[in-house]
């Protein structure tokens, strides 16, 4: 219920919102979780496990009970914790892991059967038979147990991604923040201050102290008006630093429009990369719950919570509130509702000193022992130094005392301090480079103290980036001391929750211990506290205070598990913002991209390059159709192919040829100028690397060509052998791969369509097989190569790329005129099939020159790379799988890449393999299917029946070994020099 | 006898205005990759300088208004906007390599930021400066041209993906902005 005149939002209009379909008003600035409790909705949720009716348990991101789904559809968005997500209107959230409803959930019979579900009973009890383990028993837990469900559809919100640059980044706005953010500020620095929370100001937005005379929330609203005003300052809100990571990077999640109606324009999450000089953590400190018979009934609170849902947004989430603590610090919690006109029942202390603040019942050496109320807090059970009573009370307002939030600091394996004093873990100095930690993240708890602390560290911090700290005057605020007594687990007859997002209490501990899960890392795996959304945010410490009860250990030997990134959770669609879809990278477009959508061709990636498959004619219906056609019209009249994706490579300088030898298995310092040759490239461990035509264009200067599989492995090898291998060579090399736009011309009619574009016709002597040169077409200088894929009478015609898509369109409308036209990847494949020419399919990073039958391509009269390597005795003796061609005996026999060989009539088993198919296509002029693979001794078994077996596919045919040239094998089509 | 027409790389994808933000495709007509040969970059810078009247560039900056001479990798540079004079190094066209587009307006390096991981504050990425980097998962260089204007250059086959990503980060950055008001 809402107290009058309450609350930092008190004039806040009224917004409304529905949760499980039931309409509410609430206030702007509320909570989810503000708004619910003004409305005395206690009941938000269902445990983990064992469905067990939970409440609101903090007012913070480290909510364990109240998580929420929004949006429906692909829109879902589970696990919304109701304590952060702000109320807009229209907001329509509902209720997690109940069925038929949040009142009457069926699946609360498994907390009839908790005796028999305790930590590890899947493990001992699900195990027989195995197979049914994945197939039965875990998708039936899995249904039963859970917190919110994905959709499965593919979600469309915009999300996004961002880098940020800073001297200083301060994590956390509360006191400690806004001096170290003011401090740096003034001193001249950039910074970042990054808050979680839309207001910045932390506990003072929830407190009742004043700082320097004025309201605490007033205050910080002071400086943040001042830091807004600062040019070198960025203010964060929303935005929760979310791991730490190598020099200085930390990651941080933005929601960006969490708060407000969905909204396709406006991204939903930002997810930042943060690069800060130094930073400071001043994310504050999380209260614990203490471990106290049924303590998980909704209306049991954490006290500072109880606070925050009162002073921020004047909210009393009961009529008649109890405390339970062992600190001084939660006595506010009873004298702030006292002020306010709301009952306090009592104060139970678990110390005999407890002392008395206001005007309010304290019960010394008090414990809760037991409670009562199905759906909501009813009455409470305290025992105390005058003995035992019942108290009707709808909320108990816990605190056990606070825990610094050391989680940042932990991220690079950090491990925390234990601090006898405040009972906690504080940071450990020096556990994330350039990260410093001020105010009660590094366990200072007093507003004095935090305000003082962020100044100080601040000023530490500036000096070491090289500036002159800025003088700021210490606001005065109060600076009570911290008095607490250990209080972990209260004996009584119950279960005494302390994960109670997992449903973890202390009897599992115990289990664990005496089970000899005695580590801390082995009792979170086998009770899973600490896992799921909250990571253990409010039972970490208390369960391992507990195990180090159950182990007879003390808390800092049995330590902490390991804080890890990210520190809230952090939906993948912000991580991976714009990389949806077609967004996983970017794509490469050739100059004729459009002219080859237009034919209508389905485009397939070649790497990150967009290649037409085939062009469909009107009337063909499959893709072998439209393919067996352009292999027809290129071995009989003309083909057009944009081949501008193979990888281009200028190299120049006076030690070019000498650089080419040494990269190059065969020789180049012989390449006459205007005139090509094929090369082979090994790598260092003596297998091939890589193949490609390389032409001499001058003197000095060389365009190599790669596949375009290769492009960037081949320039990065140049690199690698310029810089540290032959850094005597005077050679350079530049990627000219977008400069040009280059199409196959390939065909028995090609020169006469050359002819056609050409400014200066050629002829069959001037331009012999492997010859190249400048050209001219239309005033534009191009460059021509007699090369060849197909085996056909070929060449590749480049032009600069500005021209790409005119030329490409040009060589079509011609090629079509003489009876040809483009062909794609598949005709293109089939080809080169037929001719025996590699690819790396063949050339796989398995296979040596010899391998391939270019054994003598390794010139012996000079050194290269993988020279020496490749005449290793493993290399060149033994049996080797060499490549052979592969024809059925049957003309109809299919065959199929990936199938393996065998002698025929053998089992085909691993044992007996021989060898493997690495191509395959129909040839539509030879008639039947056609293969190349790797066959042991392949090179001396041409001839020979070999059985082909594909156990994937079902496919068995008897092959003949054959040479893997099929077609033309003495090259007189390609080197044809008739002027007909 | 045929007539070849140029296109440019981003052809009619720009220009776009999007919320405070331009984007508009940069022509250079003439790019040349230099890379002295061993021993020559102050030769060549001396040539440079005697021909187009700017010199080899030192790294990360990028010199000249007229015609520019911008740092694009070890002893490697790209002379835009003149034609090149015979130097002692590689010189090679890359006039048609590189798509380039110039992001201006207010929010232009909050785009950006979107896009790269490079810091690009006025304090350390001042007018002049030039780094390789990545844009979103593609390679390339930004350069700052101005106080708020920037040239982003990409491979050109990879110019539809640049102005899909420029516009995205620019659409979401105006989204942002129209929903606080």
């Amino acid at each position: 219920m809402r107290v009058a005149g309450k609350g930092l939002n008190a004039h806040g209009a009224p917004v409304t919102f529905t949760f499980d379909g039931t309409t509410f008003e609430g206030r702007e600035g509320d909570t989810l979780a503000a708004a619910l409790l003004a409305n005395d909705v206690r009941l938000v949720g269902r445990s983990f496990k064992y469905h067990r009716p939970r409440g609101i348990l903090t007012a913070g991101s480290e909510e364990p009970n109240a998580l929420v789904t929004m949006g429906t559809d692909a829109a879902q968005d589970p696990n919304i914790r109701a304590t952060t997500q702000e109320i807009y209107d229209g907001l329509a959230a509902r209720s997690q892991n109940a069925w038929p409803s949040l009142n009457r959930d069926v699946m609360a019979v498994n907390d009839l059967l908790s005796p028999f579900l305790s930590a590890g009973f899947y493990y001992k009890t699900f195990m027989w038979p195995k197979s049914f383990w994945e197939k039965v028993y875990e998708p039936i837990i899995r249904r039963a147990a859970g917190l919110g469900a994905l959709s499965g559809a593919t979600n469309e919100d915009t999300y996004e991604k961002a880098f940020a640059h800073c001297d200083v980044l301060i994590i956390g706005a509360g006191p400690a923040g806004l001096m170290a953010a003011l401090t740096a500020a003034r001193s001249g620095a950039d910074v970042i201050l990054a808050d979680e929370d839309s207001q910045m100001g932390g506990r003072l937005l929830a407190e009742t102290y004043d700082v320097d005379g004025q309201a605490g929330a007033d205050w910080a609203a002071g400086i943040v008006e001042d830091l807004r005003g600062m040019a070198n300052v960025r203010l964060m809100t929303r935005t929760t630093v979310t791991g730490a990571y190598d020099q200085g990077t930390y990651g941080a999640l933005e929601l960006v429009n969490h708060h407000r109606t969905p909204n396709a324009a406006v991204p939903r999450e930002c997810f930042w990369r943060i690069v800060a000089k130094r930073s400071i953590l001043c994310a504050g400190a999380l209260e614990r719950p203490i471990a106290f018979p049924n303590n998980d009934r909704p209306g049991i609170m954490t006290a500072g919570a109880v606070r925050t849902y009162l002073n921020r947004w004047g909210v009393a989430p009961g009529k008649s509130v109890t405390v339970f603590a062992n600190n001084d610090d939660a006595h506010r919690t009873a004298v702030d509702l006292v002020d306010a006109g709301v009952t306090v029942a009592g104060v139970i202390d678990s110390r005999a000193d407890a002392p008395q603040f206001g005007d309010y019942p304290v019960f010394k050496s008090g414990l809760v022992i037991a409670t009562k109320g199905r759906l909501c807090l009813e009455s409470i059970t305290v025992q105390h130094s005058g003995g035992t009573r019942d108290i009707r009370t709808d909320c108990l307002a816990m605190s056990g005392g606070w825990n610094p939030t050391v989680h940042l600091t932990c991220h690079m394996n950090g491990r925390p301090t234990w601090d006898d004093y405040i009972l906690s873990f504080v940071p450990t100095d020096g556990s994330i480079p350039g990260m410093s930690v001020a105010g009660a993240a590094s366990g200072v708890f007093s507003t004095h103290g935090c305000l003082e602390s962020g100044i100080k560290i601040a000023r530490e911090v500036v000096l070491e980036l090289g500036l002159t700290a800025g003088d700021i005057d210490m606001p005065s605020a109060d600076d009570s001391a911290y008095r607490i007594e250990p209080l972990w687990q209260v004996e009584g007859k119950g279960r005494k929750w302390l994960d109670f997002q997992n449903d973890v209490h202390v009897k599992d501990i115990n289990l664990a211990a005496q089970e000899n899960f005695r580590s801390v890392e082995h009792m979170k795996r086998y009770t899973t506290q600490g896992m799921a959304t909250d990571q253990g945010k409010n039972s970490n410490v208390s369960a391992l205070a507990v195990l180090a009860d159950a182990t007879g250990r003390g808390i800092p030997e049995t330590g902490t598990t390991t804080f890890r990134p990210p520190y809230v959770p952090v939906s993948i669609g912000a991580m991976g913002a714009g990389a949806q879809g077609h967004g996983f990278a970017p794509e490469r477009h050739m100059t004729s991209h459009h002219a080859t959508l237009d034919r209508g061709a389905p485009m397939i990636e070649a790497g990150l390059w967009y290649r037409p498959s085939y062009f469909p004619k009107t009337g063909e219906t499959t893709w072998l159709e439209s393919c067996n056609r352009e292999v027809n019209m290129v071995r009989n009249t003309v083909g057009i192919c944009d081949v501008s994706t193979l990888g281009k490579i200028d190299i120049q300088g006076p030690d070019a040829a000498a650089f080419l030898d040494f990269v190059y298995c065969n020789t180049f310092l012989t390449l006459k100028e205007n005139r090509v040759r094929y090369g082979l490239m090994l790598r260092e461990d003596g297998y091939v690397m890589d193949d490609g035509t390389t032409a001499r264009l001058g003197p000095n200067q060389y365009v190599m060509t790669t596949t375009t599989a290769a492009a960037g492995q081949v320039m990065k090898h140049l690199d690698w052998v310029s810089q540290a291998l032959r850094p005597d060579l005077d050679v350079r090399f530049g990627s000219v791969t977008e400069q040009w736009a280059q199409f196959a011309v390939a065909g028995p009619k090609s020169r006469d369509l050359l002819n056609s574009i050409l400014d200066q016709g050629i002829d069959g002597e001037s331009w012999p097989f492997m010859a190249c040169g400048d050209v001219q077409i239309s005033g534009v200088a191009g460059r021509l190569f007699r090369i060849s894929f197909s085996g056909e009478h070929a060449y590749e015609i480049a032009v600069p790329s500005r021209y790409g898509a005119s030329l490409f369109r040009q060589l079509c409308a011609q090629a079509e005129a003489m009876g040809g036209g483009v062909y794609g990847m598949e005709a293109l494949n089939v080809l080169r099939i037929e001719k025996g020419f590699i690819t790396h399919s063949e050339i796989h990073g398995r296979v040596n020159a010899a391998d391939i039958g270019f054994g003598r391509m390794v010139s012996q009269k000079k050194d290269c790379i993988g020279n020496t390597a490749s005449q290793r005795p493993d290399v060149v003796g033994g049996e080797r799988e060499q490549l052979v061609g592969l024809k059925p005996i049957d003309p109809k026999g299919k065959l199929t890449a990936g199938a393996h060989l065998f002698v025929d009539g053998a089992d085909a088993v691993r044992v007996n393999d021989q060898g493997y198919v690495t191509s395959v296509c129909y040839s539509p002029t030879l008639g039947h299917d056609l293969a190349l693979g790797f066959l042991l001794d392949g090179h001396n078994r041409h001839g020979e029946t070999v059985q082909l077996v594909d156990h994937l596919r079902g496919v068995e045919t008897v092959c003949e070994v054959c040479h893997p040239v099929f077609l033309d094998p003495d090259n007189t089509r390609a080197k044809e020099t008739s002027n007909g | 006898m045929v007539k070849l027409i140029a296109n440019t790389p981003c052809g009619d994808l720009l220009p776009r205005a999007i919320g405070t933000v331009s984007l508009d495709e940069v022509i250079v007509d003439q790019i040349t990759f230099v890379a002295p040969f061993n021993g020559q970059q102050k030769a060549v810078s001396d040539a440079l300088k005697a021909a187009i009247g700017i010199g080899f560039p030192a790294p990360n900056r990028c010199i000249g208004t007229g015609p520019r001479a911008m740092w694009c990798g070890m002893g490697q540079a790209l002379v835009m906007g003149a034609s090149c004079p015979d130097l002692a190094a590689q010189c090679v066209d890359q006039s048609d390599a590189w798509a380039i587009v110039k992001v201006h307006g207010v929010d232009a390096a909050a785009v950006l930021a979107r896009l790269t991981p490079l810091d690009l504050r006025a304090s350390e990425f001042k007018r002049g400066h030039t780094a390789r980097t990545l844009i979103g998962h593609m390679t390339g260089g930004i350069t700052r041209s101005g106080a708020q204007s920037f040239e982003v250059m990409v491979m050109r086959s990879m110019a539809a993906t640049l102005v899909h990503e420029l516009t995205q980060a620019a659409e979401n950055m105006h989204g942002r902005e129209t929903s606080l008001r």
